[in-house]
């Protein structure tokens, strides 16, 4: 990432946390089928899309929050959420016509929105309070055929491919977030790759809620067709409020044959002060299917944001020597609760797996990895390795492992692994000793701790990831 | 499903009441208005996802409130001569105590008391008040209470402090009926400060109906003292065996707790062992086999309550045809339990297509100098040691025989006492073979 | 004794042995070398019938008999044995009992009474001396925690119990110390008669001054690319293989 970024983040306390003075427009709060008209009206959606939010809001209105995690959720007054805000100026077509004020909103956060970033590399799609501001790189991307571009516009313009994946991996009613989701997202961006394609550039989305009292509620929607490629990366920020504020995302990940994702995910939305007020509930479900043989998803992320996350980024391994991955790096701190891991659900012969978690505690966080690995009865020859590890650092923390393992299949190969423990007073007392401050110490070795999975971030991230964990980690020791 | 149960405690709970002991009833109206209240859990209950149990309480099952005493004669039927596992030797048929011979036992060290729960409750008022129900009292599970609303007599044990028992004590459980049964019994075991004791229970199956055996047995563990709890279960497959062993251990107890499963119907192994004071030592290791439609399904909980405890888990399954295994472990390590050590392994070998295994370990962590771990495997036997073995002339079925026994043996060498290692690693290694047949009375004293 | 004519084999796919052929005769020694890769493991693997090694073509046939339709215990009660390059560990499994099953299993082949306990006992110790094998290790499970060369001695312990007809030592030499070098040449050395045939694969002239083998072979790439006597060792040992490439 730019520099801008490194050194935003080597400041200690949350430093995203500024806002954007923009003409917004906000619908009252309150949620009710015609505040689900409305989002599709003012989205000018066709009839179909319509149909999908309305099915899903009845349903969800008949569910209940999940209450097997291990977090304490407060109360959440859905009515008191507004559902939709958009920056005031439409259908842009070029940058110069997007709002300065959001430029500079987005190059703050060093997100390059400029068509002069081209050496970066990275085409970037921004959402801010859900609606999609500016996608980058579009031009070069369709010469190859590769469709980048917001949810609202792929619904406009590929509305058969839409329609076609859709809530096909996680259907609307899939689980209380997921079904509100459905109901009134507002944008999110859409990818598809063609047959044979590589995509020549990371992809990369930027999520930032910025109106007070909304909710953002992003669809993102990745179909790579047979021996396609691509790399996604997701980024997120808020600005610093003293109530939360709610994200529940729906992500969607389609390979074909032979076609390979790799999603990473940076979070960092606000995560509340040190007090434990404020801060964004982060309720997201996503999942991929690796439909076609051979195919491969990989989830990457890093969590150090949110007051609250629930998240799960899970792979349907259903094509015959599919491979999937997770590897996932979670710092929580002060009163930040997490129950975070991933579902491998083996269904196609010669399918594999790998789970890496790193679970970092302090403060007087609670920190939990969930996970499920599950073989099914024709899964022959299924192979699944998992390592899930906790580091405390502290003595007001917890850390929590609750994987679960369901084996239909005796040809199976399944391993587990979980250790927890304290961050090792010699290593701190090594680096101590070689004049390295404490604090110093523990990102050093925190990072070292992580290291498996911060390899996996294309380096783009990688710097900013390093940081944001030392960053989470400050006023940790005592 | 539960009516039946309501109704029968509604029509009976004075028949219930004047057959049991006053300690025990005490508790039992609010144990029934629990019960009514929660009914039996569904398999969406995170506890019991594995094991159903709304099935195997819904025959029309015989339950003997009247406590009349069934034919049998155990001192006839389970002869237990073998000079290796010299025992003092106890029986509860079905819910009821057996009342012993001495001529069989000799006496029982100074101070000791075995007897039935009923028996004890009537000599024995202010020790059994001091304990009963005490440990389920905070529990919210629907077997103990199902347990405490029906349960009128069980296995009582108390050894004074300091004193150590010279002989292990054998329990057998013996299911005994014409008709379909379920008996719920309830045992009491009391080890006091600095004594010494073990407790063998082995759990049979005599007539081919079916039997539900519903079995809480409360543990009391003081300073210094030691238990081992080793199980062997050999029933068959009508049975359905529901065992909750709630152990609370004091400052630098040590307990063993050690499952054999060999045989049996439908199998649900509930443990929580509570540490509830400094430098206590737990050890839970089980080694199941399960073929046909076996199901066994072991619910651990550990608890470090206080700082420097460490405990140590391990759970193997060997599975073959259709059974089915479930393990959970969970780890709870509670704030200000420093330097705790807990780690649990769950190894699991599949023989057959249709096997399956549900494995869940969950560790949850409130203290920071911690060292925790768990691991679970589930796989087949090792291909290159199979062919290691071959190369060396030894037949297929032989090497993956030798690998079985040698899977099995790290929980058998958990057993301290030495002449029952010997014996249970005999049974296992001839369940392996599929030479040991079902319920064929004392498998343990059986030559 | 050993035949072996065309012979192809493949691993995942990927053909290893490419048209081999070699045979030995009853009381010969041949020695195997060849560069890191070129098969010398995938033959020894193939001729005891490792399942993940596919023969795609070719035959083996030992004194007479189709090798290639025996399961690898079959071939080594026939009288077969390999002493691995990467013996495998084997937890929980007592060399002693490992031992006396798979010396009653080849008793039972050739329709003989199982052994007895104190004959078995006795037997082993026997051995043992031959190849200066420590009782601690013997006590032990099989191959667990053994250094390499401890390893290595235990595969030739193995071989004196089972007596073969047909030994084939893989890289034997390879994590041996000076003497247990010597050691373990002379217990290959006294096991040895008139009958009985040795293959040893090796990269090293020295073990061949112990064992003195009646043909070199050289494989290279899956083949056997040239055939001496002992004195193409020797021109091994200094020039290296580049030249037979
Ligand atoms: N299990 C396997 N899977 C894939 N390739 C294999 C496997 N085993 C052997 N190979 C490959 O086959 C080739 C021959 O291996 P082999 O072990 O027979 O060589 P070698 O001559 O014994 O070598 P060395 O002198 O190093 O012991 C090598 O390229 C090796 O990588
Ligand atoms: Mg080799």
């Amino acid at each position: 990432m730019s520099d801008a970024i490194i050194h935003e983040v080597t400041q200690s306390e949350y430093k995203y946390g500024f806002t954007t003075d923009i003409e917004t427009e906000v619908i009252p709060p309150g949620l009710n089928e015609d505040v689900v008209r409305l989002i599709s009206t003012k989205k000018n959606e066709p009839e179909w899309m319509l149909e999908f939010r309305l099915k899903a809001f009845r349903q969800w209105q008949k569910m209940k929050m999940p209450d097997w995690t291990h977090l304490n959720i407060p109360e959440i007054d859905y009515q008191s959420i507004s559902y939709y805000a958009a920056p005031q100026k439409k259908s842009i077509s070029s940058l110069d016509e997007v709002d300065p004020e959001i430029l500079a909103t987005f190059e703050k956060l060093g997100i390059p929105l400029e068509e002069q970033k081209i050496l970066s590399g990275i085409a970037v799609d921004a959402v801010m309070d859900s609606v999609s501001v500016k996608t980058t790189f579009k031009e070069t991307l369709a010469e190859k055929g590769i469709i980048f571009c917001s949810f609202s516009e792929a619904v406009q313009e590929h509305p058969d491919l839409v329609k076609k994946f859709l809530g096909t991996v996680v259907p609307a009613c899939d689980n209380f977030f997921a079904a509100l989701n459905s109901a009134v997202f507002s944008d999110g961006s859409f990818v598809y790759i063609p047959k044979g394609v590589r995509c020549p550039m990371e992809l990369s989305t930027y999520f930032r809620i910025n109106t007070q009292n909304t909710g953002q509620f992003e669809r993102t929607l990745i179909v790579a067709d047979d021996e396609s490629y691509v790399s996604y990366l997701e980024g997120c920020t808020a600005p610093q409020r003293d109530e939360n504020q709610l994200h529940a995302a729906v992500v969607e990940i389609i390979a074909m044959k032979h076609a390979e994702v790799k999603y990473s995910t940076v979070q960092n939305w606000y995560p509340g002060d040190k007090e434990g007020n404020g801060g964004v509930y982060n309720f997201v479900t996503k999942r991929g299917i690796c439909k076609g043989e051979s195919s491969h998803i990989s989830w990457t992320q890093v969590e150090t944001g949110s007051a609250i996350t629930w998240k799960y980024p899970s792979c349907i391994l259903m094509g015959d020597n599919s491979t999937a991955e997770f590897y996932s790096v979670a710092v929580t701190n002060h009163f930040q609760q997490a129950d975070t891991g991933t579902k491998m659900i083996h269904l196609g012969k010669n399918t594999s797996s790998r789970i890496i978690s790193k679970g970092i505690s302090a403060g007087l966080s609670q920190n939990s990895y969930r996970g499920l690995v599950k073989v099914g009865a024709n899964a022959e020859n299924a192979r699944n390795f998992s390592q899930c590890d906790s580091m405390l650092l502290g003595d007001k923390c917890g850390a929590h492992t609750f994987p679960y393992m369901e084996i239909n299949n005796e040809s199976a190969i399944v391993e587990h692994e979980a250790t927890t423990s304290k961050i090792s007073e010699d290593q701190i007392f090594y680096c101590n000793q070689r004049g390295i401050s404490t604090e110093d110490a523990i990102g050093l070795i925190v990072n070292g701790y992580a290291k498996e999975v911060m390899d996996k971030l294309p380096m783009e991230f990688a710097v900013e990831a390093q940081k944001l964990l030392q960053i989470s980690l400050e006023g940790s020791v005592g | 499903m539960e009516k039946q149960y309501i109704e029968l405690y509604k029509a009976h709970h004075q028949l219930i009441k004047q057959n049991s002991a006053a300690i025990i009833n005490r508790s039992r109206d609010a144990a029934f208005a629990k019960f009514e209240s929660m009914g039996f859990p569904s398999t969406k209950h995170e506890n019991y996802r594995y094991t159903d149990l709304k099935p195997m309480f819904s025959l029309d099952y015989g339950l003997n409130f009247r406590r009349l005493n069934f034919p049998v004669n155990p001192y006839q039927t389970f002869q237990c001569d073998v000079p290796e596992i010299y025992s003092y030797q106890f029986f509860v048929v079905n819910d009821s105590f057996y009342p012993p011979k001495k001529k069989h036992n000799g006496s029982l060290p100074e101070g000791v008391i075995i007897c039935g729960l009923k028996e004890a409750s009537e000599k024995y008022p202010e020790l059994v008040t001091q304990y009963y129900g005490k440990l389920t009292a905070p529990q919210n599970d629907a077997l103990i209470t199902f347990n405490e609303a029906f349960a009128q007599d069980g296995f009582f044990m108390y050894v004074p402090e300091n004193v150590h028992m010279d002989k292990p004590v054998q329990l057998v459980n013996i299911m005994r009926s014409d008709v379909d049964l379920l008996a719920n019994s309830r045992n009491l075991i009391i080890i006091e400060k600095g004594a010494k004791a073990q407790l063998l229970v082995c759990d049979h199956a005599m007539d081919d109906v079916n039997f539900v055996a519903n079995r809480v047995s409360e543990v009391f563990v003081g300073e210094n003292a030691v238990y081992e709890n080793y199980k062997l279960e050999n029933t068959h497959n009508k049975t359905a065996n529901l065992s909750t062993v709630l152990i609370d251990q004091k400052e630098s107890s040590d307990t063993l707790t050690n499952l054999i499963t060999l045989n049996n119907g439908i199998s649900r192994n509930n443990i929580e062992v509570e540490m509830n004071g400094e430098k206590c030592e737990a050890e839970l290791c089980g080694m199941m086999v399960g073929g046909g439609q076996q199901q066994i399904d072991n619910h651990t909980t550990i608890k470090h309550n206080k700082p420097n405890c460490h405990s140590n888990e391990l759970f193997k399954y060997v599975l073959d045809d259709v059974s089915k295994g479930a393990f959970t472990g969970r780890i709870f390590v509670e704030k200000d339990a420093q330097q705790t050590w807990a780690y649990q392994l769950n190894r699991n070998i599949l023989l057959s297509k249709k096997a399956k295994v549900r494995t869940r370990p969950q560790l949850e962590i409130y203290a920071d100098d911690v060292k925790c771990s768990h691991g679970a495997t589930t796989g087949q036997i090792d291909e290159q040691a199979l062919f290691y073995m071959r190369t060396r002339g030894i037949s297929l079925p032989e090497a993956r025989l030798l690998l079985m026994y040698a899977f099995a043996a790290d929980v058998i060498e958990n057993i301290r006492i030495p002449s029952l290692a010997n014996r249970m690693k005999m049974l296992v290694e001839k369940r392996l073979r599929g030479e040991l047949g079902m319920h064929e009375g004392c498998t343990l004293c059986m030559h | 004794m050993l035949e072996i004519k065309n012979l192809h084999v493949s691993i995942d796919g990927k053909e290893i042995l490419k048209g081999l052929s070699l045979t030995v005769k009853p009381g010969e020694t041949h020695a195997i070398m060849g560069p890191n890769g070129s098969g010398k493991s995938t033959l020894a693997s193939t001729i005891v019938g490792n399942p993940a090694f596919e023969v795609t073509s070719g035959s083996i046939t030992f004194e007479g008999k189709n090798l290639l339709e025996k399961d690898p215990e079959e071939r080594a009660n026939e009288g077969i044995f390999l002493s691995f390059q990467y013996p495998v560990e084997i937890p929980g499994v007592s060399m002693v009992n490992f031992m006396r099953t798979a010396i009653n299993e080849q008793r039972k082949y050739r329709k003989l009474p199982p052994m007895s306990a104190s004959d078995f006992l006795r037997f082993m110790r026997e051995k043992k001396a031959l190849v200066d094998m420590d009782n601690k290790l013997t006590n032990r499970s099989v191959n667990e925690g053994f250094s390499g060369g401890e390893k290595k001695k235990n595969e030739i312990f193995q071989m004196a119990m089972l007596e073969p007809k047909l030994a084939i030592l893989d890289e034997t030499d390879s994590g041996l110390d000076i003497d247990a070098l010597r050691i373990v040449a002379n217990g290959v050395n006294k096991l040895k008669t008139p009958e009985k045939s040795t293959i040893l694969i090796t990269h090293y002239q020295r073990l061949l001054e112990y064992i003195v083998p009646d043909y070199v072979h050289v494989l290279h790439d899956g083949k056997i690319v040239k055939s001496g006597t002992k004195e193409l060792a020797l021109e091994l040992e200094t020039k290296g293989y580049d030249w037979l490439k």
